[in-house]
């Protein structure tokens, strides 16, 4: 066994877009490697439409790659085995009120995964199996047999958890699962999310857009901007010092919470707006708002480079 | 400080900038049990038949139709006459007892009571071949609702399956299934179940005295146009419903959880359209209602002697200037009918649309 669980190569993902007579191929995902390691978060920022989340359903085969690998726990996921694979890859959603269906109650929604995979031979064991996970996450047996509805936000991230939790995964998939919450209960649900991993030893893919909270989950990130992976290092070091303009850029947008370093630090402000992912300029995607951007810029991508210490960044002027 | 107590809370000095701590004060057991107020437990049909049962006209015409259910049920049994039944007295056809007026006598049932024996009332009169109006009429309806119900049910599971798959599949398939679907959309739809019934009947033959016979041929042949036809509709509504159904998160994360696809449509989407399934199939009722009364009317509906509410309207047509009760006891019953389920199917609407939850 590798100490990687989770290995993508060279993943695309491309969309068919028709666009007035034509198709055109929107490239959500292009070129994208990265690997997670047994028990590791991997954080994965970039700002909305930039294929994160693609990335994501992705490796889970919501969407079929369209090209590269996917390799799991030292075996390549494919649209065959991929309903084995399911049961040990799973996904956390960014909205609590949608992805719970509003005619089930509490019991049949974290209940599905092991009905959907047989995992119990007697109601009673089913039912055990689920009131154990409600209260690995937090949730009261009384609760059960509630409708989605009747809760509060954090309560049905925390039920969207346990059915994530249901088939015993070793690695999920969690699309932005605090940023459709308030500031006080993303920090419930990111402790909890620490605290099942050092329980049960699940790797995260950690989606999200507030590179504080990612800082705070992550053991690596990744950052992504147009499709493509920018830069990736350990959590500290990619904040502490980044290399690629465009993660400055985003690490100058967080805030800090002290008003004097805030006054004494330069804001980067990225001028012009992300160029349309059916347009892409040639040469490196960040070219275009990069004040460092040069003539080979324009025409060579640049590929993610190791600049030591397991620190990749793809940017050939820094 | 002497003799300050840590477990108490300071009293607030006047004109003193410090906060009223006792404010701040942990919240007693039942304080917090206040604060956990959830509306109670309900499920989503339990819900809808609440709000169903707090609009007047839904309730109303639940009553008008559980009284006519009641009346077709209960009224064969008490009333002595049957509706091919040529009407008699001891034994010997009474030949008076043609176009009664309701609640009329014939000469001879009047010299049969002045006897000392009991005759049961003609309570909406004879028609021409001598025979209780009442009890035809009763029996119509009883033909009435079944072909609506019936050809309902045709409908629903035809165009539920064939909306579901379409829906569901997307794409390709959909599009040549919604085609399909077009064509027999563009098709007038009189024209061909004249065509069709004309045709079918003919063709089928039933064993005499099974069940297919004692509806004849007319009525199967009129199921089979129902099931041709008019499915189309509850097709496109159920998969316009399902392809919005079929956005929302949660149909991804069952199938991140690794559902197959009927299991999705089974468990997530289905249930989520059920208040349009459940509203259009009560629309639809009437609907089979008034085709059937046409078909009838024309002449190509249930076959005689059983009479249905548009045969018997078509042949009250006739004595129409003598007669005109015998078009409007029909023709009553029909209006209740459509108008009754009309209102129901509104008031369910009403009471499953989450949109107007509000109300």
């Amino acid at each position: 066994m590798s100490e990687n669980i989770l290995e993508v190569q060279h993943l695309k993902q491309y969309f068919k877009v028709r666009n007035g007579w034509k198709l055109l191929d929107l490239k959500a995902v292009d070129d994208v490697s990265f690997t997670i390691k047994h028990g590791q978060t991997l954080g994965l920022v970039g700002e909305s439409g930039c294929g994160k989340t693609t990335v994501g359903r992705t490796l889970l085969h919501l969407y079929e790659p369209t090209d590269g690998k996917i390799i799991f726990d030292g075996e390549e996921v494919t649209s065959k085995n991929i309903t084995a694979m399911r049961k040990k890859m799973q996904m956390v959603f960014q909205d609590p009120y949608s992805s719970l269906n509003p005619r089930m109650t509490v019991e049949d929604i974290i209940g599905e995964p092991l009905d959907v995979h047989k995992l119990y031979s007697t109601r009673a064991e089913r039912r055990d199996k689920i009131l154990s996970l409600m209260e690995t996450v937090g949730l009261n047996a009384e609760h059960a047999t509630r409708y989605a509805h009747e809760f509060s936000g954090g309560q049905r991230q925390r039920i969207g958890i346990a059915r994530a939790l249901a088939v015993d995964p070793k690695f999920i998939v969690c699309d932005e699962p605090v940023s459709a919450l308030d500031v006080s209960i993303q920090a419930q649900v990111i402790n909890m999310f620490e605290e099942l991993q050092e329980r049960l030893g699940v790797a995260y893919l950690f989606i999200a857009h507030d590179l504080l909270v990612v800082q705070h989950i992550s053991d690596r990130i990744a950052v992504m901007y147009l499709g493509k992976l920018v830069e990736v290092a350990d959590a500290d070091e990619l904040c502490n010092e980044p290399v690629h303009p465009y993660t400055q850029s985003l690490l100058s947008a967080v805030p800090i919470p002290d008003p004097k370093i805030t006054k004494a630090r330069q804001r980067i402000v990225l001028e012009g707006d992300v160029p349309s992912p059916l347009h892409m300029p040639t040469g490196c995607p960040f070219r275009t708002r990069c004040k460092y951007a040069t003539e080979q810029c324009a025409q060579v991508c640049p590929e993610l480079t190791d600049r030591g210490n397991g620190h990749f960044v793809a940017c050939h002027n820094r | 400080m002497a003799g300050y107590d840590l477990n108490k809370t300071p009293d607030k000095q006047i004109l003193s900038m410090q906060l009223d701590l006792s404010k701040f004060e942990k919240a007693t057991e039942e304080e917090k049990r206040q604060q956990d107020v959830m509306s109670e437990s309900t499920t989503f049909f339990k819900d809808g038949m609440r709000k169903l049962f707090k609009n007047p006209l839904a309730v109303g015409s639940i009553a008008v139709l559980c009284l006519i259910m009641a009346l077709i049920i209960v009224a064969p049994h008490f009333v002595p006459y049957s509706y091919q039944e040529i009407l008699s007295v001891e034994g010997k056809r009474d030949k008076g007892a043609k176009n009664l007026a309701p609640f009329e006598y014939s000469k001879a049932e009047q010299a049969y009571i002045a006897k000392g024996n009991y005759r049961f009332p003609h309570i909406f009169g004879t028609d021409e071949q001598c025979r209780d109006y009442f009890i035809r009429v009763i029996y119509g309806t009883r033909v009435s609702l079944v072909v609506g119900f019936f050809a309902s049910i045709i409908v629903l599971i035809i165009g539920l399956i064939y909306g579901s798959i379409s829906g569901y599949a997307g794409g390709r398939p959909d599009l040549i299934m919604m085609r399909i679907v077009d064509i027999i959309y563009s098709l007038p739809d009189m024209l061909v179940v004249i065509l069709l019934s004309v045709v079918l009947s003919q063709i089928l033959v039933f064993k005499s005295g099974s069940f297919l016979a004692m509806m004849g041929s007319n009525m199967v042949s009129l199921f089979i146009v129902f099931g041709l036809l008019y499915w189309v509709g509850m097709a496109r509504l159920i998969r316009a419903q399902i392809l919005s159904i079929k956005e929302n998160e949660y149909i991804l994360a069952a199938r991140s959880i690794g559902a197959k696809p009927g299991h999705i449509i089974r468990k997530h989407i289905l249930p989520n359209c059920l208040s349009v399934i459940i509203i259009s199939t009560a629309l639809q009722i009437p609907s089979a209602i008034f085709t059937e009364s046409y078909l009838s009317f024309v002449g190509l509906g249930v076959q005689a002697p059983m009479p249905s509410l548009g045969s018997l309207a078509n042949s009250a047509r006739e004595g129409l200037q003598s007669y005109p009760y015998k078009l409007v006891f029909p023709a009553l019953m029909i209006c209740l009918i459509v108008l009754s389920l009309n209102l129901l199917g509104d008031g369910l609407r009403d009471a499953f649309d989450p949109k107007l939850k509000s109300k």
